[in-house]
């Protein structure tokens, strides 16, 4: 069994909005072990980005985050700024949708990386030098020397993004969050940055928490998978055991809302995802699952052990069995 | 085969793109569309698919004469769109409507739903009162009448699409311009907006240009597919032909980097990695644009411009090399 690298237990996190406290998490748990890739899956809103930002301590002040992340035996949620600067970039790293709002216009590729080592490592300018080319060139970079001189314009959205990485993994973390990293890029792209991602893990044991609305991409390279809505887990697993037999009515209902090929009609999830500011009571996906009885208004579930996944439903015994896709 | 009601032959579209470089200025020249030509048959969807920067949007806009075409033809009901003048041109536009990507930016905010559902009928000058309209459109699209006087931030991504749908049904148009209609959408709800798309049809027997990046949305909903790479159509024929034997190696290398919501065929699939990016389309590669980026290219592919030729499996492909 690998090393659990993050642990988060009961995490908490309510925003003070005009219209009053909204909780955009509301109970998280959750694990992530060395060498593994977690898929975090949900739709807008249902507090997946907000989860990973509140381990990195990169909520705003206004959010109240209770609860528990513990990092390699190290407790990051009230920890101090000093203390979560020291975790930042060498322990945990984020990349986000956007690559190019994560780089500075103004300085080199090379010095970028650069910053990023020397400030977890006593490292000279010219050894960082050295070290930036190397991770260009780790990520997928051709001519990474004459690139390292270049500034974040001259690079395409691909290029970026994988600049974005080798920032990330600079100082080798134990993990990499990747929020959507892939949403703004073309399929072709994509495809290789899936491939860097994939090649890093490999390559340095990272732990890679990947966070997506994408079914296909979790398909393509998570281990695990978190499905999350309205600032809950509702399900977790392997992906061959979520793709085969789903128990949660709403991982059924995301899988079976997806086109595939042939023509059968598509079955939406009816109902809209809830307004945060007032969720329903009990299980938030009562309002729209086809199998909700009085119970699930009541009851706000938990995950527990059901087959070979983890499952939030109180009514996950006697439901039907799903149709399989994978 | 149906009656064609869309014909468009050779449309070209060129940007002037002005750089300022120091004192001096140079005008460069944005090749958005190539000599693109395609047929829509009545009741008919066409799907365009294609990455960033391949013009499918611009062809949409095209059509529908938002913005200007460099040279070409467009031909709707049998009438060339380029020969009318303004005043033919807005009568015909009641039989093409568009519906925009982002269903946020695509309403006014201080209108009702109502009024900007009844607005195309105020334009075109249609007689009466359009209260009733409006309510049978509400309903068309899965909304209810008493939306009308509601206001665009009282709905959801999803609604606010079927609000723009309502709007570009009032006038009972003929062809619909649907541009990245649903990628602004939750998974869960961009089903039924395909749905409705389907029902609608399906009913009122209008056709479709779908214009998406997403394969396997247009795989669903298209009876044929154009796939487009930098302003050129490189394979275009069936649906089922282009996704089951694509012959163009971008459309089988495009096909193959979807990820496909299936870990067992994630697994087993034989992917092919493209290299780099696609090049700019200021300065686009000579020959077949996509050979920089192509594991078959040879040197007549950087001379020779290869044609549309149909193919054994029934589609038709530009390429020197086709996959068989």
């Amino acid at each position: 069994m690998a090393e659990k690298v993050l642990e988060i237990r009961d995490l908490h996190v309510t925003f003070d909005t005009p219209s009053g406290p909204l909780e955009a998490v509301r109970g998280i748990d959750l694990d992530v072990s060395s060498g593994e890739l977690l898929g975090v899956v949900g739709e807008s809103g249902s507090g997946k980005s907000v989860t990973f930002l509140a381990t990195m301590g990169l909520l705003p002040a206004r959010a109240r985050v209770t609860g528990s992340v513990m990092l390699s035996g190290q407790q990051l949620i009230g920890a101090s700024a000093k203390q979560l600067r020291s975790v930042r970039g060498r322990l945990l790293s984020m990349i986000f949708q956007d690559p190019l709002s994560a780089l500075n216009p103004v300085h080199r590729i090379g010095d970028q990386i650069g910053e990023m080592l020397r400030s977890h490592q006593n490292l000279s300018t010219h050894e960082a030098a050295k070290r930036a080319i190397e991770l260009l060139d780790i990520v997928g970079i051709p001519q990474p020397s004459d690139r390292a001189r270049q500034y974040p314009h001259e690079f395409s959205g691909g290029m970026r993004q994988r600049v974005v990485i080798a920032i990330a993994i600079a100082n080798n973390p134990k993990v990499l969050i990747a929020d959507e990293p892939t949403t703004a890029l073309d399929v072709t792209v994509q495809a290789q940055i899936l491939e860097v991602i994939e090649r890093v893990q490999e390559r340095f044991g990272t732990a890679v928490v990947l966070i997506t609305h994408d079914l296909g991409v979790i398909a393509r390279v998570a281990d695990r998978v978190n499905v999350m809505y309205a600032g809950r887990n509702v399900e977790q697993g392997t992906i061959d055991s979520l793709f085969d037999h789903p128990s949660h009515p709403y991982t059924r209902g995301l899988l079976a809302s997806l086109p595939r090929p042939g023509k059968q009609r598509l079955k939406p999830i009816t109902g809209f995802p809830p307004n945060m500011l007032n969720p329903p009571s009990g299980c938030a996906f009562h309002t729209r699952c086809e199998y909700a009885g009085d119970i699930c208004k009541g009851e706000l579930p938990n995950l527990v052990s059901f087959g070979d996944l983890e499952t939030a439903c109180v009514r996950a015994r006697e439901l039907p069995k799903s149709e399989s896709f994978a | 085969m149906s009656e064609n009601l869309l014909s468009v032959t050779n449309l070209v579209k060129n940007f002037e793109l002005r750089v300022n470089n120091g004192a001096r200025r140079k005008k460069r020249i944005v090749q958005a569309v190539t000599n693109v030509s395609f047929h829509v048959g009545r009741g008919q969807t066409l799907g365009l698919v294609g990455e960033s920067g391949s013009g499918k949007t611009t062809v949409g806009r095209c059509i529908l004469r938002l913005i200007e075409p460099t040279s070409g033809t467009v031909e709707f009901e049998g009438q060339d769109l380029g020969a009318l003048n303004f005043e033919e041109l807005r009568a015909l536009r009641r039989k093409m409507q568009i519906v925009f990507q982002d269903p946020f930016a695509s309403l006014d905010p201080k209108m009702t739903i109502g009024a900007s559902i009844s607005e195309p009928l105020i334009v075109q000058n249609v007689p009466g009162d359009h209260t009733d309209k409006v309510i049978e459109l509400l309903e068309l699209v899965g909304l209810s009448a008493d939306h009308a006087q509601r206001f665009p931030h009282e709905f959801s991504g999803g609604q606010r699409q079927r609000i723009g749908v309502a709007r570009a049904l009032a006038l009972n148009p003929a062809l619909i311009v649907l541009d990245e209609p649903v990628s602004a959408l939750d998974v869960s709800i961009q089903a039924g907006v395909i749905n409705l798309f389907e029902d609608l049809q399906a009913r009122l027997g209008m056709s479709y240009i779908f214009i998406a990046h997403d394969l396997s949305v247009v795989r669903h909903i298209a009876d044929r597919v154009a796939v487009m790479y930098l302003g050129k159509i490189v394979e275009i024929g069936e649906q089922q032909d282009v996704y089951e034997h694509p012959t163009h190696p971008y459309t089988k290398a495009l096909l193959s980097a979807v990820p496909l919501p299936d870990p067992k065929t994630e697994r087993s699939r034989h992917r092919i990695m493209l290299e780099g990016d696609v090049p700019s389309p200021v300065n686009p590669p000579s020959g077949c644009r996509f050979r920089t980026r192509c594991w078959k290219a040879q040197d007549v592919c950087a001379q020779e411009e290869p044609m549309l030729t149909i193919r054994p499996s029934g589609q038709m492909s530009a390429c020197h090399f086709p996959e068989s």
